[in-house]
């Protein structure tokens, strides 16, 4: 098929951008979207353009290194990572719109790249159990009811991609704190840091430039491992409680 | 549950030997002195470890603070040594080329770690766990490693469920196990398919914990691009910034490797797009030995290649293969029909057909080089790239006729799932198809007991060192290892080293330093400047294909040979006609690109020598000349019992083979067979 490709363009951080179009022929469906933009890259190398920048890793939806914004919205038309979806999803003489994720707290690097360590400095605030190597008790010492296991891992399994903070309109990383808070106040392990661990995450969150939730739900739409909402509800459970406690 | 790497059902003893003296690489390498592995320990294999703990010498908590340590690499094996030397107070600095360490290639590790628990009591032990992966390893491990991991491997699984990793459990509450690999054991434990992310987060927590303490600071996107070698000893690297382009240099006591592994030296694998062999190549130049680089796993149940696009491929568990049947069409006119066409009596289900016993669960390696010969014959499915079908069928209609759909969704949904997502076609009603694709690599820099490299201070943990896989890896072995290493191997040798630290300090105008400076200034000043005609990428694939033809699944001599003609003129035009746009002080993915694939050309040539030099099959490497009357593996214990560990001379000079004899003492060779 053929396309015709908006794409954002910028140096640097500190030059301003704009949308350059593009036209790309012979695109086959079984490409995926990432693919695409290789062939798209291969094909201004050869005319002597610079290719365009864009994160990508494993390309197999695990390590949540990619991240675009497709027409508007956050990985595109289907419940996936941009690595992950195929250029079946668009057909034969299409325009597609291709921006990086979008928010104060993730300022561009260059063109499609954008800067995502604020999530890592939420985490360094207490997304984490203190336990040194070593100073672990046996394993079985302490049995967890199969059922908080199996929804521990599932809020488990947010990638950090950042497509939650994308598509909110507030750009709140709510999404993304709630299923930290969420995974480790489920389990026996993550109780003792457990009031500790919202109070500071969530001032970390603000203090990034990550707006305030208002449950408009975007968030939980746009996320390709379908973390749930009521993370987010966990999230201010445990923070009232905290406060309660003194906090 | 993944298949056996070397299960036997009948175990002749005894390899056959060879007739006269063959050295298919002679005039490719310089015979070098033997290699002995000066900290391996004495004494009986299971009190090796306590011993080696007890005799390291301890650093004083006041002094490690002022002892600076280097990893580069924040998967399993780096972000594990990362969190447990913050915590001891050393001064910590890690590396890693993505956004945030949370995101290396050890996140996409789907089916789960082994471990010694004996939580079934099914007769599981560290002994059983040393046995299966020596065995695993085809008898081309160290045992001394070996055990030695099994034994830590316990004390992870306690470690990550502190910190919170939430593995699958039992109504009970009571962690679940489950058999993998085809051993006769469960001692698998597993995340759901998200093993390797779950174990990872914790690990990535665990990091980033130190670094809110202040013991470890993280570079992110940054690029280890040399190692600096003052007086013989491994004191820092140099790294560019990513982003600005900035060329670094920071110095340490000692330098970590936990750089992943290799296996995109094939273009096409089920590794990241950026995993490299830089940060190990650049420190196998500067005088590390390089061992058994020819040990390649390929995996058979991987997603086919759809076209000239195709930027990596996808593994899917090998559980599929305990209900899926294998086959292709008997005839060739029958291989672009729909294969819900193709009556049974033309279908050749040929792993049943030719094992029997053990059918469509052979191991890895049987079952990738079958799906080969069937595709080389000219029998494969699915689409045509570059003029040959690579593919055969996994059929489940028998499988869903006898359990129903239902359970068969139960089983194996996620996995269904992600191949309808890639290929747009249901696997429920259309035989899915697979093909093998290169996934894990046992060869890496060469280690002794304590993981350091030939240049002291220069350790290597994780899939980048060659230690404990042998010539093949046991499935869920591989999470175990980076985890054994980061967390309770690396953090007690290491200490032996650094108690004669803290070293002189280096200044940034050492000439080591400047000279190490300059290589990396140099090599992006002439990709930036050659303007040639083809794109990185373009080089990368056709080396690919190269290795893939020539030292993939199966080698031989006339194949490697054309192979490293082919290598080197590709080489040279690399140099020559490279195209690499952008500037130096920018971020400039052709760039990181470029310098990867000049590595990856020297890495390959060396691989093709190194499966020239080892004429048997053993685990992973199968040399066509070295097989049984039926086609089968077959190794030559007399005269290959040894570790290749290879010295860089230089450019323009052959390299020198360094042989590390393997002796066992705990455990007696065996040769396997499947039929
Ligand atoms: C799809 C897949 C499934 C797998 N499934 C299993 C399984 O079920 N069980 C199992 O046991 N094993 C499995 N394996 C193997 C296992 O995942 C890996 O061998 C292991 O995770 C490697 O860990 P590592 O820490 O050594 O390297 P990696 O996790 O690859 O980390 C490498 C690190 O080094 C950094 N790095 C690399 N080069 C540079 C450089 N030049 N400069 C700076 N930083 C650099 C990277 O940024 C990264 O942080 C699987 C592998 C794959 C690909
Ligand atoms: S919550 Fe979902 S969208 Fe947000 S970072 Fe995690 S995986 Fe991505
Ligand atoms: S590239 Fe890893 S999730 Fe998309």
């Amino acid at each position: 098929m053929n396309l015709t490709l908006k794409i954002w363009r910028q140096q640097d951080a500190s030059t301003p951008g704009a949308m350059h179009t593009y036209q790309l022929a012979d695109v086959s469906p079984d490409m995926s979207f990432l693919e695409m933009l290789d062939v798209l890259n291969e094909q201004l190398n050869a005319e002597g353009e610079e290719p365009i920048a864009f994160d990508s890793d494993c390309r197999e939806g695990i390590c949540g290194m990619c991240g675009l914004m497709i027409n508007g919205d956050a990985h595109g038309p289907e419940v996936t990572t941009t690595c992950q979806l195929h250029m079946r999803s668009f057909s034969d003489g299409e325009t597609i719109t291709i921006e990086p994720w979008r928010s104060d707290a993730f300022p561009v690097i260059k063109d499609l790249v954008v800067d995502r360590s604020a999530f890592d400095r939420i985490i360094q605030q207490g997304g984490f159990i203190s336990v040194n190597t070593g100073s672990a008790p046996e394993a079985h010492s302490v049995p967890v009811p199969k059922d908080d296991a199996d929804r521990a891992f599932n809020v488990a399994t947010c990638i950090g991609c950042g497509a939650c903070v994308a598509a909110c309109p507030n750009g709140s990383a709510s999404l993304f704190m709630g299923a930290k808070i969420t995974h480790l106040g489920l389990l026996p392990q993550g109780q003792p840091e457990r009031d500790e661990r919202v109070v500071n995450m969530v001032a970390q969150h603000d203090h990034e430039g990550f707006g305030g939730c208002t449950n408009i739900g975007e968030c939980t739409a746009a996320c390709p491992k379908e973390i749930p909402l009521d993370v987010i509800s966990q999230l201010n459970k445990d923070l009232r409680t905290a406060i309660k406690h003194g906090h | 549950m993944d298949m056996p790497d070397t299960v036997t059902s009948t175990e002749a003893s005894a390899s056959g030997s060879l007739d006269g003296d063959y050295d298919d690489a002679a005039g490719y390498y310089t015979p070098g002195s033997p290699l002995v592995d000066a900290k391996a320990p004495e004494g009986p294999i299971a009190e090796r470890w306590q011993n080696r703990k007890f005799e390291a010498r301890l650093v004083n908590p006041a002094n490690r603070r002022k002892l600076d340590i280097i990893i580069v690499g924040t998967g399993l094996a780096g972000a594990s040594a990362a969190a447990t030397l913050g915590e001891a107070g050393y001064n910590v600095k890690t590396f890693c080329y993505q956004d945030s360490p949370r995101r290396a290639h050890s996140i996409a590790a789907q089916g789960g770690i082994n471990a010694a628990k004996n939580y079934k009591e099914d007769g599981d032990s560290v002994h059983r766990l040393f046995y299966d992966t020596v065995k695993g390893g085809d008898y081309r491990s160290r045992e001394s490693n070996v055990y030695r991991l099994a034994e830590v491997s316990t004390n992870i699984i306690d470690q990550c469920v502190a910190q919170g990793v939430p593995f699958a459990r039992e109504y009970g509450g009571l962690l679940d196990n489950r058999s993998f690999g085809g051993v006769q054991v469960s001692r698998t434990f597993y995340a759901r398919g998200q093993t390797g992310q779950q174990l990872l987060i914790g690990a990535y927590q665990a990091l980033e914990r130190q670094v809110a303490a202040g013991t470890v600071s993280m570079f992110s996107r940054h690029e280890m691009l040399e190692l600096i070698v003052v007086d013989g000893k491994a004191r820092g690297i140099i790294a560019r910034d990513m982003i600005t382009g900035e060329i670094q240099t920071h110095v340490a006591d000692v330098v970590v490797l936990a750089s992943g592994g290799y296996g995109n030296v094939f273009y096409l694998s089920t590794n990241a797009m950026g995993s490299n062999v830089t940060a190990a190549w650049r420190a196998h130049r500067k005088g590390a030995y390089m061992a058994n680089p020819c040990y390649t796993q390929i995996h058979p149940t991987c997603i086919p290649v759809t076209g000239t696009h195709q930027s990596k491929l996808t593994l899917m568990s090998e559980s599929l293969r305990n209900d899926g049947r294998i086959w292709v069409p008997k005839n060739q006119a029958d291989c672009d029909k729909d294969p819900r066409d193709i009556p049974e009596e033309d279908r050749d289900y040929y792993l049943e057909r030719i094992y029997p016993s053990f059918g469509n669960l052979v191991p890895r390696d049987i079952a990738s080089r079958a799906a080969k010969y069937q595709c080389d014959d000219g029998r494969g499915v699915g689409p045509e790239v570059d003029g040959v079908r690579r593919g055969v069928y996994l059929d489940f209609a028998d499988a869903i006729a006898r359990l129903g759909r239902d359970s068969v969704e139960a089983k194996y949904g996620n996995l269904f799932d992600m191949y309808a997502r890639i290929t747009g076609e249901d696997p429920y009603s259309v035989p899915m198809r697979i093909y093998p694709a290169v996934h894990y690599v046992m060869g890496g820099l060469w280690v002794d007991y304590d993981l350091q490299s030939t240049i002291p201070g220069l350790f290597v943990t994780g899939e980048a060192n060659f230690s404990d896989h042998g010539a093949n890896r046991l499935g869920a072995s591989a999470l175990m290892q980076g985890l054994a290493d980061g967390y309770f191997v690396l953090p007690h040798t290491i200490r032996d080293y650094l108690a004669d630290g803290p070293f002189e300090p280096i200044a940034e105008d050492h000439p080591a330093v400047v000279e190490a400076q300059e290589s990396v200034k140099g090599r992006i000043e002439h990709f930036l400047t050659v303007n040639g005609e083809r794109s990185v990428d373009s080089y990368h694939r056709e080396l690919g294909n190269i290795m893939w033809e020539y030292c993939g699944m199966e080698r031989t001599e006339t194949g490697l040979k054309k192979a490293i003609d082919l290598i080197r003129s590709l080489k040279d035009d690399f140099y020559r006609n490279v195209k690499v746009l952008g500037g130096a002080e920018t971020l400039n993915q052709s760039l990181e690109k470029a310098g990867r694939v000049a590595d990856f050309f020297e890495l390959g040539e060396l691989m093709c020598i190194d499966a020239l030099n080892r004429r048997e099959s053993c685990g992973g490497h199968f040399r066509g000349e070295s097989q049984t009357e039926d086609g089968e593996a077959l190794r030559h214990d007399e005269e290959y019992a040894y570790v290749s560990a290879w010295e860089w001379a230089g450019d323009d000079a052959a390299p020198v083979l360094h042989k590390e004899d393997l002796v066992y003492t705990a455990i007696e060779m065996k040769q396997r067979s499947y039929k």
